[in-house]
């Protein structure tokens, strides 16, 4: 890495780069062979810093879940929960497609790249059967 | 020296002098004014005066640079200063760097101390950044977060809303024999008041979130060598340590066990003194599910057994813990940041029974012959944890 950076964007802006070309892309570190979220610059807690950029299955777990209550007219109300991806890391996200409070701890879900706040984000969808 | 050596701080410092100040609503006080009035009228229950003072320790959401504006506005010119921000937990972390300011003689007399007016200007005040990849989802922090480990909570354990809410109905029942406490002439809960509550963020409801009210407090902490010779009763500081393993929800790593079983180990054998010795147990209660999972994180029962110790009023006035006995932050006071007025309460009750005026409560709100308080900060979204474990001198 240059001292001075010059040329390069930082993990947080590479990974909304990569949302706005609508891939879900999640670092992992080659030495360890393991996937880590949120990105960052070296893998948390031993520092190594051979990371590669790696596109994420899309598919987890409900991990856990909450209904956050708001008034009908600043949009009512929307689920907020942590997803447990299949490559390992937790994530917050929003499940949508579902009522925001009848989403269970386990269900499985499916990750797409939608716009939130003008913003794309990643949101997921309860897998069925 | 290693941690092997970590004894070498219990029981050297003391805190000679207490004060609150704007409890509730304080129309018309900033919170700058709050602190420092909090702080003299601790001075003058140490009898200690102000220009002895040359250590300060402060954190608010009010200040970025809370030790030195509290500084400037006292007249101080402090020796040594801290203002470090982990959120309501700031203020057990910065007992703990007193102590060691105190110990390794660079000052003489410290003051912790916290102020905010958030209620009378309009409610609950943060000064926390958005959390990057969390914050366009727009969590309802920091109440999502303690949804979100409540709801896994529920689900590893069994727990009900029922189980939740015996917090609440025990921390109110404490409050109302505390003429302090901001819902002591409110009226008792019943469960069924806290689950048919206003949902603020499922499962937790209105009644299961901490007060929002103004309030500033203030401690006075000497070495103990020291501390003989001031006015009151000086209670020791016999254990401390804090640890703390996230920041942002999604990076917590266990969402039901958290850093305070770390904390609390360190801080309990730095006491030599175990939870079971103590005689009160003040937790930082900004939810229901918080004194849940730190009566299990400090050792009071293990991993989901909670739900059972909460039961039939266990931790009320008439239980056998003795919980939050102020009323804690759900029912007595919460300004923001609630971290002071645990650690106000744990030694409250040891000065009142060594003897010492510090007010009138009703009938079982002070604990008979209370030798030993654990007080125990939380910050953040269950983030930074910080255990202080306070004596009177025959523990010491």
């Amino acid at each position: 890495m240059p001292e001075n950076l010059k040329g390069l964007v930082g993990p947080e802006q590479q990974f909304k780069n990569y949302l706005s070309e609508g891939k879900f892309m999640i670092q992992r570190c080659k030495s360890l062979d393991k996937f880590f979220f949120h990105p960052r610059v070296a893998f948390p807690g031993t520092g190594e810093r051979d990371l590669q950029w790696v596109e994420a299955s899309g598919t987890g777990t409900v991990h856990s879940t909450t209904c956050n209550r708001r008034l009908p007219e600043k949009g009512g109300d929307f689920n907020l929960s942590l997803i447990t991806l299949d490559e390992g890391p937790r994530m917050m996200a929003r499940v949508e497609g579902t009522e925001p409070d009848k989403i269970q701890i386990g269900q499985k879900v499916k990750a797409r790249i939608s716009i939130l706040n003008g913003e794309p984000a990643v949101i997921f969808d309860i897998l069925q059967g | 020296m290693n941690q092997n050596d970590i004894n070498n701080l219990r029981g050297k410092t003391a805190v000679v002098g207490l004060a609150e100040s704007g409890c509730g609503m304080a129309s018309g006080w900033s919170a700058m004014e709050i602190m420092a009035n909090s702080v003299h009228d601790a001075l003058d229950d140490a009898g200690i005066k102000l220009n002895e003072v040359d250590g300060v320790f402060a954190a608010t959401a009010f200040h970025s640079m809370a030790a030195m504006s509290l500084s400037e506005y006292l007249g101080l010119k402090p020796k040594f200063a801290d203002g470090s921000q982990i959120g309501g937990s700031s203020f057990l972390s910065h007992i703990l760097t007193a102590a060691l300011a105190l110990d390794a003689g660079l000052i003489n007399v410290a003051v912790v101390a916290y102020g905010s007016n958030q209620k009378s200007i309009g409610g609950f005040k943060t000064i926390s950044e958005a959390m990057p990849y969390e914050a366009q989802y727009e969590p309802r922090m920091p109440v999502t977060a303690y949804a979100l480990a409540a709801k896994r909570y529920m689900h590893e354990f069994g727990a009900s809303r029922e189980d939740l809410a015996n917090v609440a109905v025990s921390a109110r029942d404490w409050a109302l024999l505390n003429p302090r406490a901001y819902t002591y002439d409110k009226g008792p809960l019943t469960v069924e008041d806290v689950l048919s509550a206003r949902p603020i963020v499922d499962p937790l409801g209105k009644l299961d979130c901490c007060l929002v009210t103004d309030g500033g407090a203030a401690v006075i902490m000497t070495r103990s060598d020291r501390a003989k010779d001031t006015k009151n009763t000086p209670i020791y500081l016999l254990g401390a340590a804090m640890e703390h393993h996230h920041r942002m929800v999604s990076e917590m790593p266990d969402l039901v066990r958290t850093s305070a079983i770390d904390s609390s180990q360190r801080a309990f054998k730095m006491s030599s003194y175990k939870a079971t010795d103590m005689d009160t147990i003040q937790l930082y209660d900004a939810f229901t599910i918080n004194t849940l999972l730190f009566l299990e994180d400090l050792g009071f029962c293990k991993k989901g057994e909670a739900i059972e110790l909460v039961k039939n009023n266990n931790i009320g006035p008439s239980g056998s813990l003795k919980v939050n006995t102020n009323g804690g932050g759900l029912s007595c006071v919460h300004p923001g940041m609630y971290g002071l007025f645990v650690t106000l309460e744990a030694i409250r009750q040891l000065r009142n029974s060594a003897g010492d005026n510090v007010g009138e409560r009703s009938g079982g709100g002070w604990i008979d012959n209370a030798k030993l308080s654990v007080a125990h900060g939380n910050g953040g979204v269950l983030s930074s944890q910080v255990t202080n474990v306070w004596g009177v001198s025959e523990t010491l």
